[in-house]
């Protein structure tokens, strides 16, 4: 299922964006991957997402923790400064690297174990402290690197492929995600790339925290009969609440999909989510609720997919810091240092 | 019966008090009022693990000659706490004195004969004088500070000044405080006569200043240009993050826009806190956590990515005893190896040991340039004798025209002009690459941080020569180290010797009082004082002129000579460990007493027969 570009693959013909980037500019290094892991489709997804958004490659900084999953930000925009930073602790990193430059794009990887065991706490840390960030979890519910161990995230249930029944309850990522206060939550499948690319292209547009977890079947621990995260299951068990496309500013309205309710959403950067719904009576902006439908669609085996939840104005950590509008790296000496004027009155202050 | 004891502006006062009834403001008043009629003080508070309730004492040295460190020995204990009266009465040098509130009466089996009892009805006076429980409260302490005033000449001038500052704009407050100052100090006038222990103006303070090291280090950070800052509450840290918040929302905040030059986060834990000044270090800015013992246990993962990736952090480690609550409120040394060797794999970790909070201020900020400069981890060590209790030190300045150092950053304009970058590279040999910041150049400059397995383009890699030539270099950047960081300070004997004392940190003011009395035993000790780790040449010459050194520290293992040995080569049985550890700050007296009677007992090394050889 495998649907990245390797280098030497490129079609000459293929169009340079706004900027005059071709789609090879987004890409990195050859994936080390398995053949047919669900997280190479991540990735070619974030490149076709950062080209048809125009981003500037190295305007991006891609953060991971440790797993198949944060191997991956080497696999895409290969101009950009990458971080591969410790087990399950890429959200603290993320967030300290936010502070010092709010100007970039901060893009975070990572897997369920990463995510949902090791890191649930700088997960759900970051989260509740609205991080401007896309937080994209490559969730195959197995410890790939360690060769098929249960995460968090494994249905209580579900078989290993080795045989052993997992006793304990999953982690829904989404449902935690909405409760810690998320403003933009989002389910899709690495399997489905017309889903993925505007959700990953809506989520770097948001202006906070915003968290797609993305079922990533794993091709050598999870894609057997028992499992509930193979490629097979979630195709049969994937009920899609709407379709979205991201109309950036400037850029003609095009929806593609075929009729039914399409409802706006402007963001507060300008950007416009159009999302076709197709679920009867959702609505994407009405948190409360989707934490319910969530519940209910969970309780009767279904995996919801799409934008889950958005709010179109939310705020953001140097919001709440009130820090200036200028990167805090780039700030000078006569800006950070008081001198000994400042000094002599500490001193006077202190006899 | 013992004689009274008798002193000019050389005596020890203890106040013996129950946490959170107020007495500590009452307390650093007493302290302040020495201070300014110009008699240096020295002050420790002894405090618990606790909001309220448990015991808590606080500590003035009246110290003329100015000898900061703990002297040792209570002359004057105010008793003012009934739980811990009996070892409070035991403490009392024979010829001491017992302050008391002798509104109820006490058996006499309560007392010693060898000490002098001074009494004063506190609560009577105060029932007196208010109705109301908290006043009665409140006021019972600045009674007592008039009353000691009274008794040992301090001028009632200066606390009512230090009143009036304190309270100023609330003209009601320094009324009521005034009342009661002078019904204490009326008192004992009418009463009694002053003690033999006095305190005289003078002029032996100067410009000097009055700060806790937390505070000072605080605004060393601000100073030292850090911008953010992510920290987990700890004692005894936690207030040298509060200083430096308070110095930022003073001094950082744009005057214009009304924004903040900084971004300090409270984090969920010390994981997320170095993980945030990881990531912000990675992102160019300069950011700084503080925390104590446990917190750098908890830590010590990203210390390790943090020295095997190149990424530029600040840690303040404020020790304290082990683990748990009780002792942590105690001061030790006894982080050195933890932090010197954090984490996993081969790793080893500058660190800066100031000496006192003028040393926490230009320590901290020369952490920042150092961290820039050597793109690694740097500790500031400090302890929580000189972080959380005010010390006497000079007052900070600054050089105006310095800059920060930010190391060996390639800028767009390099990489634009097609200089070659690679971030693992020795272009210099020093050890030191060259970095850049995430965002600088469209095409050129990007890289993909890891810790161990790329190689000099930061290309992955799993080869061993590649490993084996980076951790190879890493050393030669350790070494680079020891020519930038603080150089030790030597104060050499009246006459040469072969003697030496190694010391550190804290332990340096009751050392400076030890020489002192050593020379006049006419004992000759040259003394180093080692600022910083890694150890630079001037002691390994240290190591080598001197047959027997004595390496006092503030921990049970041994610690810092155990780092000359393992890094410098220093002989064990040429270092000999003088140890405390007991949680209370080392003193003069006891580096003398362990120190006079090694020296009694045994003759250095050197001059032994040679042992003979074993057949």
């Amino acid at each position: 299922m495998t649907y990245i570009a390797k280098p030497k693959l490129h079609h000459p013909a293929l169009t340079p964006n706004a900027l005059g980037y071709l789609r090879r500019d987004y890409e990195g290094s050859v994936s080390t991957l398995c053949a047919g892991c669900g997280h190479d489709s991540i990735s070619a997804a974030i490149i076709q997402a950062a080209y048809e958004l125009d981003l500037p490659p190295h305007r991006v900084a891609k953060l991971s923790g440790i797993g198949c999953s944060s191997k991956t930000p080497d696999y895409f925009l290969g101009n950009s400064h990458g971080f591969n930073t410790v087990h399950g602790r890429m959200p603290s990193v993320l967030t300290g690297a936010n502070l010092a430059n709010h100007e970039l794009i901060y893009l975070g990887v990572s897997g369920d174990g990463d995510s949902a065991s090791i890191g649930l706490g700088q997960f759900a840390h970051a989260i509740r402290r609205g991080v401007n960030m896309t937080y994209i979890v490559e969730n195959n519910g197995v410890y790939g690197l360690t060769k098929g161990q249960f995460s968090a995230t494994s249905d209580r249930g579900s078989r290993s492929k080795k045989g052993v029944v997992n006793h304990d309850a999953a982690i829904d990522m989404v449902s935690l995600a909405l409760q810690l206060g998320a403003t933009f939550v989002a389910r899709s499948f690495s399997g489905d790339k017309a889903q993925l690319v505007p959700l990953i292209k809506a989520a770097i547009r948001h202006p906070g925290p915003a968290f797609i977890d993305t079922l990533s079947p794993c091709v050598q621990f999870n894609n057997h009969a028992g499992s509930t995260k193979s490629y097979d299951y979630v195709r049969e068990h994937n009920e899609a609440v709407n379709r979205l496309d991201v109309i950036a500013d400037r850029k003609p309205i095009e929806v593609d999909y075929e009729p039914g309710t399409t409802i706006s959403v402007t963001q507060h950067d300008g950007s416009v989510l159009s999302l076709h719904k197709l679920a009867e009576h959702y609505d994407a902006t009405d948190r409360i609720a989707a934490m319910a439908y969530l519940a209910e669609r969970q309780a009767e085996g279904e995996i919801v997919t799409g934008l889950l939840y958005v709010n179109p104005d939310p705020g953001d950590l140097h919001g709440a810091l009130g820090t200036t509008d200028r990167p805090l790296n780039s700030l000078s000496d006569a800006e950070l240092v008081p001198g000994q004027a400042a000094l002599d009155r500490i001193n006077a202050g202190l006899r | 019966m013992t004689a009274p004891l008798a002193a000019i502006n050389d005596f020890v006062v203890k106040f013996a008090n129950v946490n959170g009834s107020g007495s500590a403001s009452a307390n650093s008043m007493f302290a302040k009022a020495v201070l300014r009629m110009g008699v240096p003080v020295a002050v420790r508070n002894i405090f618990p693990s606790n909001i309220q309730g448990l015991p808590t004492w606080f500590e003035v040295r009246v110290t003329g000659e100015g000898h900061l460190g703990r002297r040792g020995g209570v002359d004057m204990m105010v008793a003012m706490n009934p739980q811990t009266w009996d070892r409070d009465v035991a403490e009392i040098e024979p010829g001491g004195y017992l302050f008391y509130d002798s509104t109820k009466p006490m058996p006499p089996s309560k007392f010693r004969p060898d000490i002098n009892i001074i009494g004063v009805p506190l609560t009577a006076i105060c029932n007196a004088a208010y109705t109301v429980a908290r006043e009665r409260q409140l006021f019972k302490n600045i009674i007592y500070v008039g009353a000691l005033a009274a008794l040992l000449g301090i001028e009632i001038e200066v606390i009512e000044q230090l009143l009036a500052e304190q309270f100023e704009g609330r003209e009601r407050l320094i009324k009521a405080n005034y009342d009661a100052l002078h019904m204490g100090r009326d008192w004992v006038k009418d009463n009694m006569a002053p003690l033999g222990l006095q305190v005289r103006r003078a002029d032996a303070v100067g410009d000097r200043i009055f700060i806790e090291g937390n505070q000072a280090a605080g605004l060393g950070a601000v100073y030292g240009g850090a911008t953010v800052c992510a920290w987990y509450p700890i004692t005894p840290s936690t207030s040298l993050a509060e200083a430096f918040t308070s110095y930022c929302q003073e001094l950082r905040v744009d005057p214009e826009s009304g924004k903040a030059n900084f971004a300090i986060v409270q984090a969920e834990d010390e994981i997320a806190s170095i993980g945030m000044v990881i990531g912000a270090g990675w992102n160019g800015a300069r950011a700084f956590t503080a925390t104590s013992g446990p917190g750098v246990s908890l830590m010590t993962e990203f210390i390790g990515l943090s020295y095997f990736a190149e990424i530029p952090a600040v840690i303040f480690d404020v020790q304290r005893g082990g683990p748990s609550t009780g002792m942590p409120t105690r001061t030790q040394q006894a982080d050195l190896i933890g932090a010197a060797y954090a984490s996993h794999g081969d790793t080893k970790h500058p660190m800066l040991l100031p000496m006192d909070p003028g040393e926490c201020f230009t320590f901290a900020a020369q952490a920042f340039d150092l961290a820039d400069r050597l793109q690694t981890t740097v500790f500031v060590m400090l302890d929580l004798d000189m972080g959380m209790n005010e010390w006497l030190t000079e007052p900070f300045k600054w050089d105006d025209s310095r800059r920060m150092d930010r190391g060996k950053v390639m800028t767009h304009d390099e990489l634009e002009a097609g200089r070659d970058f690679g971030r693992y590279l020795d272009v210099d040999g020093d050890g030191i690459p060259y970095r850049t910041y995430p965002g600088v150049h469209p095409t050129r400059g990007g890289y993909f941080t890891r810790g161990t397995s790329r190689n000099p383009y930061a290309r992955y890699s799993e080869e061993g020569s590649v490993y084996v030539d980076n951790v190879q270099r890493l050393l030669r950047k350790f070494e680079t180290a020891k020519s930038f960081v603080p150089a030790p300070e030597l104060r050499p004997a009246s006459t040469p010797t072969r003697d030496g004392v190694i010391y550190y940190g804290s332990t340096g003011p009751a050392m400076h009082e030890a020489l002192g009395l050593f020379e006049r035993q006419g004992r000759r000790l040259d003394a180093l004082r080692i600022r910083a780790f890694p150890f630079s040449s001037e002691v390994d010459d240290f190591l080598a002129s001197h047959d027997r050194i004595f390496v006092v520290e503030q921990n049970r293992d041994a610690q810092l000579r155990t780092l000359l040995m393992a890094e410098n080569g220093g002989d064990p049985d040429r270092l000999v460990p003088i140890l405390h550890f007991d949680g209370t700050p080392i003193t003069a007296r006891f580096i003398v007493s362990s120190i006079s009677s090694l020296m009694d007992a045994t003759q250095p090394p050197g001059s032994r027969p040679l042992r003979e050889a074993a057949e």
